[in-house]
């Protein structure tokens, strides 16, 4: 038996599953009111913020596009659809 | 020590004299006997095994999954309905190259529902990724049982051993059973291997989710490592027969006249029958041999046809159907057979559902085979 079946702690670093996405969110910032619900709704949790706050106050979210399978929840709940869900060209 | 006794029982002792860890089990006939008496030992203080009582067979094959998983020796039995319950786990025990021993006590599948004995269970198995053995009588059956710990935890493959119900495990025969020590030394205590069992100071996963980019490669593993155990098993066997002096390392048995014109195919207790059926022939100076399966994945295609060699006629007997094809052993013997054998090859369907086969109709399969056609027969 030489293929190892037994897998140590910390292989999901390894494996990107992003590419198994059809759909690509693109967040529109102009209309983004930073509430925070496409994070909160995020089933893969990959959904944050960047940490960047603009004039108002205001802090941007961003998605980890190597795990976001582009289910499209984000863009559904936005308050202000401000998430747009797009064909990924590969 | 020598002793007269029920072939359940045997086996039980057996396993005990194992030393598993895990015993996971749901009584179903004709396998009851043995989970029963091992429950027994138990009870009384005798074993030194977890006991669980599962709520069915897929528990019980689930458990024994999660037992082996955590690096200890398991065991389980069924039969039949409780088999195909079973069948999801342990095609996902042989995928996960975990060591397991399962008694089958070949039993016929529902419907119409029937108790008795042939082998449909098994041979329904038959892709799962175990090793299946096959015992003629109850020594067999508690030999296989030893030599199946030492072949599933070195190859880390699961296997199976077949005795067919009522006939072996409900019947009382002088059988050998062997002394602790003798076993211990045969069989020294599992060490799973370091970073491949569940081991709290060394987290791994098993049984994990694998893509298109490595499942084909995993089961292709799967399939050479297999293919190959033949070779260890026969050692495996042979090593058995240097220590307790029984058995022998053939994965197809031989019995029978020198040069045959005719040659029995079967696996299980009807061997015995073949084999007083033969003498009688070759008493009337009838040309016949039987050739004895003793295990059926991996399929020991070699050996058989060194065996079947130059002889006319294979009657290829079964106790078990594949619906709308033959029986399965004798599709097994014609692959083996392609382009290397002569002999006209032909299926006889026997015993399903506990119905006799006597001295009587392995004679009228004799003659039968002989014959022009080439059909699948079902033989009264």
């Amino acid at each position: 038996m030489k293929i190892n079946l037994a897998v140590e702690p910390g292989s999901t670093m390894k494996n990107k599953t992003g590419n198994w996405r059809t759909f690509m969110p693109i967040i529109d910032h102009e209309k983004c009111i930073a509430c925070g619900t496409c994070a909160r709704v995020c089933p893969e949790g990959c959904v944050f913020a960047n940490g960047e706050k603009i004039l108002q106050g205001k802090v941007f979210f961003e998605k980890d596009l190597d795990y976001c399978k582009g289910c499209g929840i984000c863009a559904e709940e936005c308050p202000v659809k401000c998430i747009k869900m797009e064909i990924e060209m590969k | 020590m020598n002793k007269c006794i029920e072939g359940s029982h045997a086996v039980a002792e057996t396993i005990n004299l194992c030393r598993p860890k895990v015993i996971a089990a749901y009584p179903i006939t004709p396998q009851t006997h043995i989970v029963e008496d091992l429950a027994k030992m138990k009870a009384n203080g005798d074993g030194g095994y977890e006991f669980v009582r599962c709520e069915s067979e897929f528990a019980a094959a689930s458990i024994i999954l999660g037992a082996s998983a955590s690096g200890v020796r398991v065991y389980s039995a069924s039969s039949s309905q409780g088999l195909l319950l079973m069948t999801e786990v342990l095609f996902t025990i042989a995928g996960m190259r975990l060591p397991a021993v399962l008694t089958c006590a070949n039993r016929a599948i529902s419907a119409p529902i029937n108790i008795w004995n042939d082998q449909q269970d098994a041979m329904t198995l038959r892709d799962s990724g175990w090793i299946m053995l096959f015992a003629e009588d109850n020594q067999e059956a508690v030999d296989l049982h030893i030599v199946a710990y030492k072949i599933t935890e070195a190859l880390r493959i699961p296997v199976m051993v077949n005795m067919d119900g009522f006939v072996l495990t409900h019947t009382f025969e002088p059988v050998d059973i062997p002394e602790q020590k003798e076993v211990d030394a045969f069989l020294p205590e599992y060490s799973p291997e370091q970073g491949q069992f569940l081991d709290i100071n060394m987290p791994v996963s098993l049984g994990c989710f694998a893509t298109p980019a490595d499942y084909m490669n995993i089961r292709e593993e799967l399939a050479i490592d297999i293919e190959a155990s033949k070779k260890f098993i026969k050692t495996q066997l042979g090593n058995y027969k240097k220590a307790f002096g029984r058995g022998g390392n053939a994965l197809v048995e031989y019995y029978g006249a020198k040069n045959p014109d005719v040659i029995i195919v079967a696996m299980g207790s009807v061997v015995g029958t073949i084999k007083d059926a033969a003498d009688e022939l070759m008493e009337k100076k009838k040309n016949v041999g039987l050739a004895k399966i003793k295990c059926l994945r991996p399929f020991p295609k070699e050996e058989l046809v060194k065996v079947l060699g130059k002889t006319k006629f294979a009657a290829v007997l079964d106790k078990s159907i594949s619906l709308g094809q033959e029986g399965i052993l004798a599709t097994e013997v014609k692959a083996a057979a392609q382009n290397k054998l002569s002999a006209k090859i032909q299926s006889f369907v026997v015993g399903l559902g506990g119905r006799d086969i006597t001295k009587d109709s392995i004679k009228e399969i004799f003659q039968h085979v002989q014959k022009r056609d080439s059909g699948l027969s079902f033989v009264e």
